[in-house]
């Protein structure tokens, strides 16, 4: 087989090898939007986007749960710094999970339960954001980004138990990821498919091409590990196939100025915080230039590290060890801390409401699921762990309302976010924590 | 190096002749083999080994999770995600032009071609054929070598550069699945017993004594069928523990087993421990494994001695954490920065286990932790699980541990002791934790912590010390402590735990490993020359297949 024979059956290298970059087809012509912005020129709406937001640690018993059940709720004494925000945020209080007699673990039970739906993290399982990403990412350059504030590279977001979507802990390493010179500005008027990308793509090929006599020989747990990398590597195809067309234009898209610079990556509270204040920017104008439609936040892992310069203990020693103030029912240096992460989820929702799409903004056609591990840190319980969701997932959810269910499974929580980005599924979770029954008060 | 000297001496003076095997092998069952995703370090020394130290692997690779205690089995469960292939690429490319470029170009390809901006198919065939016989760990068969060989042609077509087309070429080997992932082919012998063919062989012995790939002597004994015979596998063995390169397969096993690879995000408060300078975690991981390598092959020492030796290197920036002058470039001393010392026999320093990296390592950023030294020296060096903490804990027993009435970490933790739940697991790691508890986060020596002297009595498994020299003596001697290490190579050489078809084979291991003076380079020569170790059972899906038919 010759070499022009070879390629000939590649098809996207055809229209290209007669010469320099001719013209690649413009099938996104009708992704202009409409005249107000909040549309596609299609009719179609913006897109939904998914988000997960994690801290280690949550809040302090008694003082984060609204007093008023439904909507027109007042945020409670701990997130009073979200108030802004409160038409837009839904809180769901008095949850828990169900181990069905196996160990629990205090720091990873919860996530487990919040984010595959399965108190033990079976391998089989895809997290929650996975999943939505397999529904509403494919057709974005990534189909899902990941940081972490925290300067490790932790994660809870994965395609299996052994495929995990590890966090970029570089705020510039970031940038350099999204904004760097692979990144085509979707306003910018012209445009040209890079030779060099088409050649990539094509040789490629030739990996996939050996797929089968790779696999031959390989055990069943084996076969499903390499599945994945090929899926993997499926994704890479797609991504250079997305830089080969002319980006469709979105007004609210903003390439963002490189960070001057960042925190030195740790668990130092202040540079943790700093480092998401960057992120959160730059998550925003990823997502409002179309680089993804999914993504996920650890502020800190469970079981958070932070801690102050020249403190002995940290975040979580102090939750073991810091008495209950007496006076103010809480312990108060762990509630300190804790106030911080209520800023930070502050400044993200911040970033995203301060994008405007036409007469709406970024955070209501988004969907930003927030949980943590404990719902009493003190105790290490994971009784009423604190969840909330943030955004109108694009007019499918209702915001503004606090729903207590007590002693309902966070899984029901899960189930709602994933009919709400449109996803075909009727139920969530395993064991005791499976569901049906989604939150049909917030659902629009 | 700084222990190649050393080592050089010890082989010229033959001190590497291992006595004969005594008692034969017991029958093992093998297991399935399990594909194993290259680690950061072997992509890092493959590419050195296969291009040259010049060539330089940017990026960040995807974590690998620790597995029965090893990174080398965890690799054996992970794929790669989206991201993790996009880094990949990423890596591949910079690789790849590295090597083409004007520079390296003349030095590490095999030919230049005819004209720069056409193709050349011969020159690439002799190129693509040679790296990725190097990357692929066996020879390319015509049917993967044709396909490259023409995308070498097109994309230089495409991009009017012989170079350009051949650095896209060659960056798809480095993202190909046959140089991510260790897969064994399999053979079958008279027997219908299934074994690693030859090629798998060198490389399973290449990743175990070296942490890198086979060489081309140990890809042409793999070609000849030298490995499938007794004599021809104990000479390749031989001749590679022979060599300079078993010290990175040493040091390779001894980063996983002790989790060092944690120092590149260790940080201490630096408020609190202004000496515990940027490089001193740097500083403190090679001084443990200078130590090891050392201890275990230039001396050709015990292993249980590591916990009693009171030998080691330092230098300047540990001087300052120790406390001892140690003279940079001086007079008499190492020409690099390491330094030859002995801890006085008075010295509250005795083995690895007071360095600086073991109780830094398992501590919190602003202080000690009995426990998780206590839990580490557990699960690292005796192989015992140390349950997790228990969820729902009533901690009203515990409060208030942050009273100044508390002044040390035995006084906070004896809080803990009134609640029940706790004490169980408490009781496991404390005794051997408190022990340590003169050596603060940073590793220093302290005798007070808050004004008030620190007590270091303790216990493990029985036997009672009062101080950590105490403490060494009784790991030393403890009865879990060989054979952990035997199960831990074993885990680490086959990327898997072993079978429960493989227990005798891992006691006579054990057994070996004594007779051989608990000598390292000799327990890992006995697995190497091992038939267990390259037998494979069935793959799963075929075991399944028969148990449906039943």
């Amino acid at each position: 087989m010759s070499a022009s024979q070879r390629l000939a059956r590649r098809t996207v290298l055809r229209g290209m090898m007669g010469g320099a970059a001719v013209s690649v087809g413009l099938p996104l012509l009708d992704c202009f939007l409409n005249g107000n912005g909040t549309a596609l020129a299609s009719g179609a709406p913006l897109p939904v986007v998914f988000g997960t937001w994690f801290q280690g640690l949550g809040f302090s018993q008694g003082f984060w749960e609204p007093k008023a059940v439904g909507a027109k709720y007042e945020m409670a004494q701990q997130l009073k710094p979200l108030s802004p925000f409160r038409d837009k945020i839904n809180i769901y209080s008095g949850l828990k999970l169900f181990s069905d007699g196996k160990p629990i673990s205090p720091h990873n039970t919860g996530p487990n339960a919040c984010y595959y739906g399965d108190v033990l993290a079976n391998p089989a399982l895809p997290s929650i954001d996975s999943m939505i990403a397999d529904h509403i990412g494919q057709n974005t350059r990534f189909r899902s980004l990941e940081v972490a504030c925290h300067g490790l590279p932790d994660t809870l977001s994965r395609r299996s138990g052994t495929v995990s979507n590890p966090s970029e802990p570089s705020p510039l390493a970031f940038y350099q990821r999204i904004f760097g010179a692979e990144f085509a500005d979707p306003n910018s008027g012209d445009f040209t498919p890079n030779p060099t990308v088409m050649v990539r793509k094509s040789v490629l090929s030739s990996v996939t091409e050996r797929r089968a006599a790779f696999m031959q020989e390989l055990g069943a747990a084996d076969k499903t590990r390499l599945d994945e990398y090929f899926t993997s590597l499926r994704d890479l195809e797609k991504q250079l196939e997305l830089q080969l067309q002319r980006p469709a234009p979105l007004q609210a898209c903003v390439v963002p100025a490189k960070p001057g610079e960042e925190a030195p990556m740790g668990s130092v509270v202040e540079d943790a915080l700093a480092n998401h204040r960057i992120f959160a920017g730059l998550l925003a104008h990823a997502v409002a230039c179309g680089q993804t439609r999914v993504f996920n936040v650890m502020l800190s892992s469970a079981q958070s590290n932070f801690r102050h310069t020249g403190a002995s203990d940290t975040f979580h020693v102090l939750t073991h060890e810091e008495g209950t103030d007496a006076q103010l029912g809480y312990q108060p240096k762990v509630y300190w801390f804790q106030q911080q992460t209520v800023d930070a989820f502050l400044a993200l929702l911040t970033a995203f409401d301060g994008i405007k799409e036409g007469s709406g903004t970024l955070l209501d056609r988004s969907l930003i699921f927030y949980s943590t591990d404990t719902g009493y840190a003190k105790l290490h319980t994971v009784d009423n762990i604190p969840l909330m969701t943030a955004g109108g997932a694009a007019g499918r959810m209702k915001t503004g309302i606090h729903v207590a269910a007590m002693g309902e499974s966070v899984t029901r929580v899960g189930l709602t976010m994933q009919q709400a980005v449109g996803m075909q599924i009727g139920r969530w979770g395993t064991g005791g924590n499976e569901t049906s029954k989604p939150f049909s008060e917030v659902l629009a | 190096m700084a222990n190649e000297r050393i080592i050089s001496a010890v082989l010229a003076a033959g001190l590497f002749a291992f006595p004969a095997v005594a008692a034969p092998e017991p029958a093992a069952s093998g297991a399935e083999s399990v594909v194993r995703r290259l680690t950061p370090e072997q992509y890092q020394q493959i590419i050195a080994d296969v291009f040259g130290p010049t060539i330089k692997v940017n990026g960040r690779f995807e974590p690998i999770p620790r597995v029965g205690g090893l990174l080398a089995v965890g690799a054996g469960k992970v794929s790669v995600s989206a991201s993790g292939v996009q880094g990949y690429d990423a890596m591949a490319r910079d690789i790849a032009d590295q090597v083409v470029s004007p520079e390296n170009r003349a030095t590490l390809l095999a030919c230049e071609p005819a004209v720069a901006n056409k193709p050349d198919d011969t020159c690439s065939r002799e190129i693509l054929s040679t790296v990725g016989k190097l990357l692929f760990r066996r020879p390319l068969r015509d049917s993967e070598l044709q396909p490259l060989v023409a995308d070498a042609a097109a994309a230089t077509r495409e991009l009017k550069d012989y170079y350009a087309g051949l650095s896209l070429t060659l960056a798809t080997l480095l993202v190909s699945p046959e140089f991510l992932f260790r897969a064994d082919a399999t053979q079958s012998s008279s027997d219908g017993s299934r074994r690693l063919d030859g090629y798998s062989k060198a490389s399973r012995l290449s990743f175990f004594l070296w942490n890198s790939a086979p060489d081309g002597a140990l890809l042409q004994a793999a070609a000849g069928g030298e490995l499938d015979t007794e004599k021809g596998l104990a000479r390749q063995v031989d001749r590679m523990l022979a060599s300079p390169r078993l010290e990175a397969g040493v040091r390779a096993f001894f980063i996983d087993m002790l989790g060092l690879e944690r120092f590149a995000s260790l940080t201490k408060d630096a408020v609190l421990y202004p000496k515990f300078y940027a490089d001193v975690p740097g500083d403190a991981e090679e001084q443990t494994l200078r130590t090891i390598v050392d201890h275990l092959i230039a001396r050709q020492g015990d292993y249980r001695d590591l916990f009693t030796t009171r030998h080691t290197f330092l230098t300047p920036m540990l001087g300052a954490v120790y406390r001892i002058p140690v003279p940079e470039n001086g007079p008499n001393t190492d020409p690099s920065r390491w330094v030859a010392y002995d801890f006085r026999a008075d010295d509250p320093r005795v083995g690895i286990l007071t360095q600086i990296s073991f109780v830094s390592l398992h501590s919190h950023p602003g202080r000690t932790s009995p426990t998780l030294r206590g839990k580490a020296l557990r699960e690292i060096f005796l192989c015992q699980k140390v349950p997790d903490p228990p969820g729902n804990v009533d901690f009203t027993a515990v409060e208030n541990a942050t009273n100044p009435m508390f002044k040390t970490a035995r006084e906070r933790l004896g809080a803990h002791a009134t609640e029940a739940m706790c004490t169980g697991c408490h009781k496991l790691v404390d005794p051997m934790g408190l022990v340590l508890e003169n050596f603060d986060t940073s590793g220093a020596y302290r005798k007070t912590e808050n004004s008030a002297a620190i007590d270091t009595s303790g216990a493990l498994d029985g036997v009672k010390f009062t101080d950590a020299a105490g403490l060494a003596k009784a790991v030393h001697d403890h009865p879990s402590l060989t054979q952990c290490l035997v199960n831990r190579v074993y885990s680490y050489a086959a990327g898997r735990q072993a079978a429960a078809g493989e227990a005798e084979f891992v006691k006579y291991l054990g057994k070996g490993f004594a007779d051989d003076g608990y000598r390292v380079p000799a327990l890992m020569r006995r697995i190497a020359v091992s038939d267990a170790f390259y037998r494979v059972a069935a793959p799963a899906k075929m075991a399944a297949d028969a148990t449906a038919a039943k």
